[in-house]
């Protein structure tokens, strides 16, 4: 499979600010790759060099098979949808209104723009105006402009700020459909626990620079973060953490949280271990295993970086 | 330029839906009627007193009107839509900036010429109807030149609000700087060009072209040198005397007014960081 975007050894500075570090990038078609990183990492710069609005200072960019910023661009930018991370639409027009514009600029066929806001469940609203929308409503908009025209690569810059989870759950549904249909979707987010699901690959950023970047299994191998058991018991009179005081594999740390519940840190070899010994003890009535989220990936792999890279620098 | 008819035509509506239109229609008919129909009222008298002190007198109101209602409707075309987010998204699509840009030109010249056209084509209207013995051949020139004048002045100030829209980076220093633009060409020019004038003892030849460096005083010279009678009452510009005073070069170069600024918006706004 071919990349659809294809970065190679691309910085962008601005000044003396390097806003992104000689970064390495492939993703083939109908991937979902999360961009994740603090305020300043680099994620809403890289989307920019996506779109062709800012120009590496080093290196190249490839985005369908051509830069992004060139003549390609025209082309490009009707197979492409974005929704921006912070955007007010025309307050004074209607939902179908606002589609209608976007539709016609981006030379799309009209019938599309009642098929979206059914889509994204602002059918029953399209007539009023965006002024009246919740944020929700507003956001699922952004989110019907960007699906306009069928587009090959979609970005989106935290597409689930707003969104109840019931909205949330549809979003990604719509993000499921559209990469069965082969289209590649980058987005960014800092709710880490929304998109972990529907995530094929993350790339962390830091400070302009990459991280880490693949899958959440590899990550969480590269990381070798360990998992937290849980166990609980009836009562305290199972005095568990007296029970699960102590263990010979010194890398397994017990902590009790209360009388009758104790949390355990293990490192993934030793997991079936501790299961057994869990399930001999007397007394247990639940035992729930956590492994590492994307959350704790992400607070490993940001470890290394000063608090400066790490601050609210953009 | 499909999309420059879209961009167009989304801006017409915002302003007929948000009512420029129909507000810069109504505060220049009712003024204009009002100099009109109480023309008189400097010489003691009531009344509609003369056809050229009418236009001086709706042309001076224009003056100071029409420039400040283009800054003020057009000032935020850019920066506006920065701040919202929307020109972000609007840079991603197929449309050239040159294409956003002279778009949104023709939407927001369209609300200005109809504005100006309606208002100041009540006042025509109610005129002729209401005041006697004016004659209607000469009313209808006058009011046309100073339709189509104004509609050019508006235009130049257009252009200048969006130079300034490209150029700043937030709302309120925009409106700030279209404020001042206004005070600059609409107040401070003349007073200094008088300044100058009591101060210049001898030769002063070269006072009158120094109008030309002011749309509005351009704007002045067209519409009192089409109309004869009205010289008499031209105040400042009856300095400018002399073929390159014509209406016909006087108008070209208030055209100028309007690419010149226009240009230098455009290519600030393509040469722009997004």
């Amino acid at each position: 499979m071919s990349a659809v975007i294809d970065f190679q050894g691309v910085t962008r500075r601005d000044a003396e600010l390097v806003r992104l570090d000689a970064l390495d990038l492939q993703v083939s078609e109908g991937e979902v790759l999360a961009l994740l990183g603090h305020n300043g990492a680099g994620k809403t710069t890289t989307m920019h060099l996506i779109l062709g609005l800012l120009s590496p200072s080093a290196g190249r960019v490839t985005v369908l098979g051509g830069a992004p910023d060139g003549t390609h661009a025209e082309t490009l930018r009707r197979r492409l949808g974005y929704l921006p991370e912070n955007v007010r639409f025309y307050e004074q027009l209607s939902g179908r209104e606002v589609l209608d514009y976007f539709a016609r600029l981006k030379r799309v066929d009209r019938r599309q723009v009642n098929e979206l806001l059914d889509q994204v469940g602002l059918g029953h609203a399209a007539s009023q105006r965006v002024k009246t929308y919740s944020k929700g409503m507003r956001q699922r908009l952004g989110l019907a402009q960007a699906l306009l025209g069928d587009p090959r690569l979609l970005l989106l810059d935290e597409p689930t700020t707003g969104l109840d989870p019931a909205a949330t759950r549809a979003f990604f549904d719509t993000v499921r459909r559209l990469r069965e249909r082969g289209c590649t979707v980058l987005l960014s987010s800092h709710v880490l626990p929304g998109v972990e699901p529907y995530i094929d690959r993350a790339l962390i950023l830091g400070g302009g620079k990459r991280l880490a970047l693949g899958s959440l299994d590899d990550l969480r191998q590269q990381a070798a973060l360990p998992l937290i058991v849980q166990a609980r018991g009836h009562s305290a009179e199972a005095n568990l953490a007296h029970h699960l005081g102590k263990w010979d594999d010194p890398r397994i740390e017990a902590r009790a949280v209360n009388g009758h519940e104790v949390e355990l840190t293990v490192p993934a070899d030793a997991k079936l271990a501790v299961l057994r010994r869990l399930t001999d003890t007397p007394g247990i009535e639940d035992i729930e295993l956590l492994p590492p989220t994307l959350e704790h990936l992400y607070t490993h792999f940001s470890a290394g970086l000063s608090p400066a890279q790490r601050g609210d620098a953009r | 330029m499909n999309a420059i008819l879209t961009i167009a035509g989304k801006e017409f509506r915002d302003g007929l839906r948000n009512r420029w239109v129909l507000a810069i229609a109504l505060v220049l008919a009712f003024l204009a009627v009002g100099i009109a129909g109480f023309g008189a009222a400097a010489s003691g008298g009531l009344g509609f007193t003369s056809l050229a002190t009418t236009l001086v007198s709706l042309a001076t109101l224009a003056v100071f009107l029409i420039p400040l209602i283009a800054l003020l409707l057009a000032y935020d075309a850019v920066v506006g839509e920065q701040e919202a987010g929307t020109l972000l998204l609007l840079l991603t699509y197929p449309i050239s900036r040159t294409q956003l840009l002279l778009g949104k030109f023709l939407g927001h010249g369209l609300i200005l010429a109809a504005a100006t056209l309606l208002g100041f084509g009540v006042a025509g209207v109610v005129i002729a109807v209401g005041a006697e013995g004016v004659p209607l051949a000469e009313l209808a020139a006058g009011m046309g030149l100073l339709i189509g004048s104004s509609i050019l002045l508006g235009w130049v100030f257009i252009a200048f609000a969006y130079l300034i829209s490209v150029w700043v980076t937030e709302k309120a220093r925009a409106a700030g700087l279209a404020l001042v633009v206004w005070f600059l060409f609409v107040l401070v020019f003349d007073l200094g060009l008088l300044a100058l004038l009591v101060s210049v003892e001898r030769g002063g030849d070269w006072l009158p072209w120094l109008l030309l460096l002011n749309p509005t005083e351009c704007f002045r010279l067209i519409n009192l040198a089409g109309f004869e009678a009205a010289r008499s009452y031209s105040g400042l510009t009856s300095i400018a005397e002399g073929s390159a005073f014509r209406p016909a070069v006087v108008t070209t170069l208030l055209v100028a007014w309007i690419l010149v600024p226009l240009g230098l918006a455009l290519l600030r706004f393509r040469h722009r960081a997004a």
